[in-house]
């Protein structure tokens, strides 16, 4: 069990007329290995859920464990759980300070207090990772490099952390399709790299019926169904209740439904259609 | 952050809130002169109830109306004990070696705490009840006059507004900022102060990026549109003047005269001994 939630319920300004209850009695067990997508319309509390996994926001009331850390503790091991959730906040490009790329990479792994030398290591293995030339890059400033390459620059800087655990606040929210594309990939070799356990908050639909193992559905600051990508959206009813899209595969398979051409599977990725579409025609 | 004008500002629709924010100010601003011109006790007594009165009215939990005192509570301790120590009299209290405590010290490190106390609460209740776009157009509008003689008065209350738009973005960027910092391991919260201010670094760099990013944002949308600042324009709210906002200045200046009052004609405080004596 890498990630256990139990009836975790938060307000943002509690006490003032401003008070928002941003998450009721959310519930959540991910195991290690996971690929977890976290969708839900604006303001159904992904954000803040995600947050509360690396104690970016501090427990009102419920219970969370990463591992062996139990952030219901007195004093957690912070420096621990940032070091194991790795967390990248939406547009990270926006949070690059340093110099040049390599300081700027380099400022998760000296938080963590490693040597220089596991610094620096950690560093180019980060940089090529995420498919940037490390020689070529290191001594720019990373305010000159192109969006894609910044927000590389970004998520190299988590996960030259190594966490076990990467989360991600919609990380191909504002990219081109081939950025997308190619951001998608890079969650994957990650996934297959450090961090096994991976949860994505995102509202592209398509992606996380490809991608993702399981799919937490958010709805008004509760979870309104943690299942398989194939559950979720094939449920018409919970798809408009919690007013969401269902991706464009699934779309394809009622049309055909409406045609008169019912499938022998229930396919959600790209595939499994080809797969279910060519099973009668005997190819 | 859903519309949530920054600051103090404390919804709840009260009289008080709904007064034309000019009124306010003004009587604001003569409330502060009235307070240089209170000299004893039951004046600051009198004022203190005028606010109180005002608070309830206004339903700002007064919890929070007196915590806008604490921000000032070391400059209120500062003054005071300077005065307490540096004033001469005639009157001995306490002495020791070279410290001498008169009553006149006393009376005045009292009265100083108090004005400045009261010196707070007013103003503190104009920013709670009124929203600064509010007061940004009573200011332009209180400064109109100046139009005539070519003070670029729109220009001055649009720079003002554009301002206080941008502090709640700021502080949600900083926020955020701060959070993917922490995220990243940074400690803002323990070592001493020089390694406090180095460990800004990675929040202040985003963050003059982005506000740099955002002017520039803002100034091409307007001037897509056009925007000019000598250009006629019609307010979206229109202030006018209610019968409530002339109630509340008969009241107010009703209580302001009374120190006025009090201190050229009459004494209060000698009234009142006299009546115990
Ligand atoms: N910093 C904040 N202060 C006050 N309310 C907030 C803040 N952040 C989010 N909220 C509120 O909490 C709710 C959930 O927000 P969030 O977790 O950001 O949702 P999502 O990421 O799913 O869009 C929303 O109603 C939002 O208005
Ligand atoms: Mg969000």
């Amino acid at each position: 069990m890498s990630i256990e939630v139990k009836d975790l319920t938060y307000t943002y300004s509690p006490n003032t007329p401003y008070a928002a209850t941003a998450l009721r009695g959310v519930s959540l067990h991910i195991e290690e290995g996971e690929y977890v997508g976290i969708i839900g319309k604006t303001g159904s509390g992904k954000s803040t859920f995600i947050q509360h996994l690396n104690a970016l926001i501090r427990l009102q009331s419920g219970e969370i464990k990463v591992y062996d850390i139990d952030l219901n503790a007195k004093k957690p091991d912070l420096k621990k759980l940032r070091g194991t959730v790795g967390m990248v906040m939406q547009y990270p490009e926006y949070q690059l300070f340093d110099e040049t790329v390599e300081k700027d990479v380099s400022y998760g792994p000296r938080n963590l207090g490693l040597s220089e030398e596991e610094i620096r290591e950690r560093v180019r293995e980060a940089i090529e990772l995420v498919g940037l030339d490390y020689e070529e890059v290191r001594d720019r400033s990373p305010f000159e490099l192109s969006g894609g390459q910044k927000r590389r620059v970004a998520i190299a800087g988590v996960i030259a952390m190594r966490p076990r655990i990467l989360v991600l606040d919609e990380p191909i929210a504002g990219l081109d399709p081939r950025g997308k594309q190619e951001i998608l990939a890079l969650i994957k070799k990650l996934k297959n790299a450090y961090s096994p356990t991976v949860i994505v908050v995102s509202h592209d639909m398509d992606s996380v019926a490809e991608n993702c193992d399981k799919v937490a559905l958010f709805a008004d600051g509760e979870i309104a169904r943690f299942a398989s990508p194939r559950e979720i959206f094939y449920d018409d009813e919970l798809l408009s209740r919690t007013e969401m899209d269902c991706p464009s595969v699934v779309k394809v398979v009622k049309e055909l439904e409406r045609l008169g051409k019912s499938l022998p599977t229930r396919p959600v990725t790209k595939a499994e259609l080809v797969a279910a579409l060519t099973v009668g025609e005997g190819v | 952050m859903n519309n949530i004008v920054f600051g103090q500002y404390y919804p709840s629709g009260s009289v008080v809130h709904r007064l034309d924010p000019r009124v306010k100010l003004v009587m604001v601003l003569l409330y502060i002169v009235t307070i240089f011109f209170v000299v004893d006790y039951a004046m600051y007594g009198a004022l203190f109830l005028f606010v109180l009165a005002v608070a309830l009215l206004s339903k700002v939990p007064l919890r929070i109306l007196f915590r806008t005192v604490r921000t000032i509570v070391i400059l209120v301790l500062i003054t005071a004990v300077i005065n307490l120590f540096f004033t001469q009299g005639e009157e001995m209290l306490f002495s020791w070696k070279f410290i001498h405590i008169y009553k006149e010290g006393v009376e005045r490190a009292i009265k100083l705490a108090l004005r400045l106390i009261l010196l707070m609460l007013f103003p503190s209740l104009l920013t709670l009840t009124t929203t600064p776009m509010e007061l940004t157009d009573a200011i332009e509008s209180l400064l109109s006059p100046l139009k005539i003689i070519k003070v670029p008065v729109h220009a001055i209350a649009l720079i003002m507004s554009i301002a206080l738009r941008m502090i709640p973005i700021l502080m949600e960027e900083t926020n955020k900022i701060i959070l993917a910092q922490k995220a990243r391991g940074a400690d803002f919260d323990t070592g001493g102060a020089l390694k406090k201010a180095k460990a800004m670094i990675p929040v202040l760099v985003p963050l003059f990026v982005g506000a740099f990013r955002r002017a520039d944002e803002l100034a091409l949308a307007m001037d897509a549109r056009c925007y000019s600042s000598v250009a006629q324009r019609t307010k979206y709210k229109v202030m006018h003047l209610a019968v409530r906002d002339l109630i509340a200045s008969l009241f107010c200046l009703a209580v302001f005269s009374l120190v006025f009052l009090n201190k050229y004609l009459w004494h209060f405080d000698e009234m009142i001994l006299s009546l115990f004596g």
